[in-house]
């Protein structure tokens, strides 16, 4: 047990190494964006839900927040689902996914507030050509990530050119050159890539779309109960010296 | 008017016969005479039993909609966090909750430090208070593994482990406290139990005690001097007032802004970026990955970096737990006749002032990863922790030169040994350079008196002021 306990003393600091340093650009998402969610949602929907489950979102409620009506999701972003009210499951088998990927594909719900979003953003941006890999591609962020580039068809494909300043400095941003063109230009690529990361943010905690604002009215309650609360205090102390 | 005057009369006469609720609200509300000059300090008291109701309330209703099972506990909490009702405020509550009371009880026992409110006859009230702590620190730890995400999981799995370095019977204590032999179901169903039953009724249970505690004697003040030793004619300490109303409409002030501190933590930063509800925890527990780095909630921080501090397995822990122990006897420790800091010597002051930054820089360490030189802060650091309860007991009275070069020596002596069996090629640097800082600390501490006023204490107003 001893040897344990050193075993992961020892192994923390190299870890912990290993996973900070990586280049990340800023997100910058706008969560009131009705639109940008719903392009997020469609992306979501069309691309990750074929193998990433989302098990936590159910589709009803996705609908009432991002400002779609119940058949308007059943009708255009319904693929795997019978009914508005069910969450949004896939229909891969883990077993499957194991075989497919190696393991097994992650659920989606909160990956937002595991990972962040600028983590998110840069993550679905940095993926390259690299022959080595199963798939034929790598990516900066995330390196040997087991996902294949499924976005490629709008991004297009890239090379990563400063390979080896990475690899001698953490945290130098990538830069890559394109080898194919896709269906998107790099700015609209990058914009698309926002409005899912904004959609994956959402589906973290559909919460936090209330949340503040609830959170304003709380406080403002709070301040009048101070106004009362302090003068009450006075009036009683006013004797004691 | 009148008549429901009289019947609301002879209705409490008809309990009071029965009960003694006239008599309970006499004793510790409206006639338990309270210093009238509290300050500051005094509200983390009542915010700390404001924070112990709302961590019941939450708590229970989350119980209503959480399952302690290893298949199903991650997704019960997102499904308290989407479907239920206001389930995402009650879940913010509770984890904010949890941070909360660390800070409250962390204040309140500080003021207790500052003001000697453990010092005779109060050393009873600060032994319970001691219980509650080590209960509460049990409480959000077991809490902590109900999300059963990749924190929970191997924070439990680390802190378990702990147990391990025990001699003899560490390993078996270890599956014993974990039903299993890793971090599993079993563990989680008892660790529930434990959360929302055992541990609270323990808790509530020594709340009650500290505060028949504390009335039994009075409470102390910011000028650590004993109303009750200036009464007037009625019986009744001239420096009192009575608790209620004069405190409870004081503390209603102190529960609003606290709780407009609570309100935007928890609408506006319920993660308090990644410290009151660490990231990895939204990734569902995986024994079979470890994550990247695996940091205990802040509020454990400073004691986990006294952990990391010494090498051997079992010395970590005893230091761990030595670390929170050795606060429990201060009423031994500091002697000081004089109760307040107010009144006490400028080196005093210096020397609570400097602990409170120790702490809160253990803290921060307890979060970073240990690279060499954190580790060696770390490990000083925790050496000034606990020479600083020394220290406490060198300035309870006035020492001679011979006790006080003596005190030096010995200590860095020992620190100095530890120092050369440690020493590796290419470490003496830093270990030269960690070596001053107890150096300089103590240094400061035990030869000031002897060469400066800096320990010049000022005399006692008779009655208490402002």
């Amino acid at each position: 047990m001893k040897k344990t306990i050193l075993a992961i003393m020892m192994v923390l600091p190299t870890l912990a190494m290993a996973s900070g340093g990586v280049h990340l650009d800023k997100a910058d998402y706008d969560l009131h964006n009705k639109e940008s969610l719903q392009r997020g949602a469609r992306l979501f929907v069309n691309y990750c839900l074929s193998c990433h489950s989302a098990a936590y979102q159910r589709y009803n409620r996705m609908a009432e927040d991002i400002g779609l009506t119940n058949a308007q999701v059943a009708s255009n972003l319904m693929f795997a689902a019978e009914k508005v009210g069910e969450t949004m499951t896939v229909a891969m088998q883990p077993g499957d996914a194991k075989i497919y990927f190696g393991k097994p594909v992650p659920d989606l719900s909160v990956v937002a507030r595991a990972r962040g979003a600028d983590w998110l953003y840069t993550y679905l941006r940095t993926f390259y050509v690299d022959k080595s890999r199963p798939f034929g591609v790598n990516n900066t962020t995330f390196k040997d990530v087991g996902m294949p580039a499924v976005l490629w068809e709008l991004e297009g494909m890239k090379k990563l050119v400063n390979a080896e300043e990475i690899h001698e400095h953490h945290g130098t941003a990538p830069k890559f050159e394109k080898i194919s063109e896709g269906k998107m230009s790099a700015a609209e690529y990058d914009n698309a890539m926002r409005d899912l990361t904004a959609f994956m943010v959402y589906m973290g905690e559909p919460a936090q779309l209330v949340r503040y604002k609830i959170g304003i009215y709380v406080l403002l309650f709070l301040v009048l109960l101070f106004l009362v609360a302090y003068p009450m205090k006075k009036e009683f102390w006013k004797d004691i010296h | 008017m009148e008549m429901l005057m009289t019947m609301l009369k002879s209705f409490m006469g008809w309990v009071d016969a029965r009960f003694p609720a006239t008599k309970l609200w006499e004793e510790h509300l409206s006639k338990y005479y309270a210093p009238k000059n509290f300050n500051f300090w005094y509200f983390f008291g009542s915010l700390a039993l404001l924070v112990l109701v709302i961590q019941v309330v939450t708590g229970i209703f989350l119980t209503m909609h959480y399952k302690p099972d290893a298949t199903l506990a991650f997704a019960s909490v997102e499904y308290i966090m989407r479907d239920v009702n206001w389930g995402w405020l009650i879940r913010y509550m509770h984890s904010t909750g949890a941070s909360a009371f660390f800070i409250v009880v962390y204040m309140h026992m500080f003021r207790g430090l500052m003001y000697g409110s453990f010092k005779k006859p109060r050393e009873l009230i600060w032994l319970f208070g001691m219980f509650i702590f080590l209960a509460l620190m049990a409480e959000a730890f077991m809490g902590y593994l109900l999300p059963w995400g990749q924190m929970s999981y191997w924070g439990a799995q680390v802190i378990v482990n702990l147990f391990g370095a025990i001699p003899f019977v560490g390993d078996d204590l270890s599956v014993w406290i974990r039903g299993d032999y890793v971090i599993s179901d079993a563990t989680l169903n008892r660790f529930f139990a434990f959360h929302v039953a055992a541990v609270p009724m323990v808790i509530i249970g020594l709340v009650v005690a500290h505060i028949i505690a504390l009335h039994e004697v009075g409470s102390n003040n910011p000028d650590g001097i004993e109303i009750k030793k200036n009464k007037g004619a009625d019986g009744i300490p001239l420096d009192g007032i009575p608790f209620h109303p004069y405190y409870t409409v004081k503390d209603i002030v102190g529960v609003v802004v606290f709780l407009m501190f609570f309100a935007a933590i928890m609408f506006f930063g319920p993660e308090m970026g990644g410290y009151f509800l660490e990231h990895a925890n939204f990734v569902p527990a995986n024994p079979l990955q470890t994550p990247a780095h695996i940091a205990p909630v802040w509020y454990f921080t400073p004691f986990y970096t006294m952990l990391r501090a010494v090498p051997d397995p079992f010395l970590g822990v005893v230091a761990m737990g030595g670390g929170v122990v050795v606060l429990a006897f201060l009423p031994w420790l500091d002697n000081n006749p004089i109760k307040s800091i107010r009144y006490r010597s400028a080196l005093h002051k210096l020397n609570l002032m400097f602990f409170v930054a120790v702490f809160l820089f253990l803290g921060y360490l307890g979060v970073k990863a240990p690279e060499p030189v954190l580790s060696e802060l770390g490990l000083r650091f925790s050496e000034v922790y606990f020479v600083f309860f020394y220290v406490l007991w060198f300035h309870s009275k006035t020492r001679d030169a011979k006790f006080s070069f003596m005190s030096l020596i010995g200590w860095m002596g020992l620190f100095s040994l530890n120092d050369f069996a440690r020493h590796v090629e290419g470490s003496g640097d830093l270990i030269m350079m960690g070596w001053l800082i107890p150096g300089i600390y103590l240094t400061v501490m035990f030869l000031a008196p002897l060469y400066s006023n800096l320990n010049a204490e000022k005399a006692v107003p008779e009655r208490v002021t402002g």
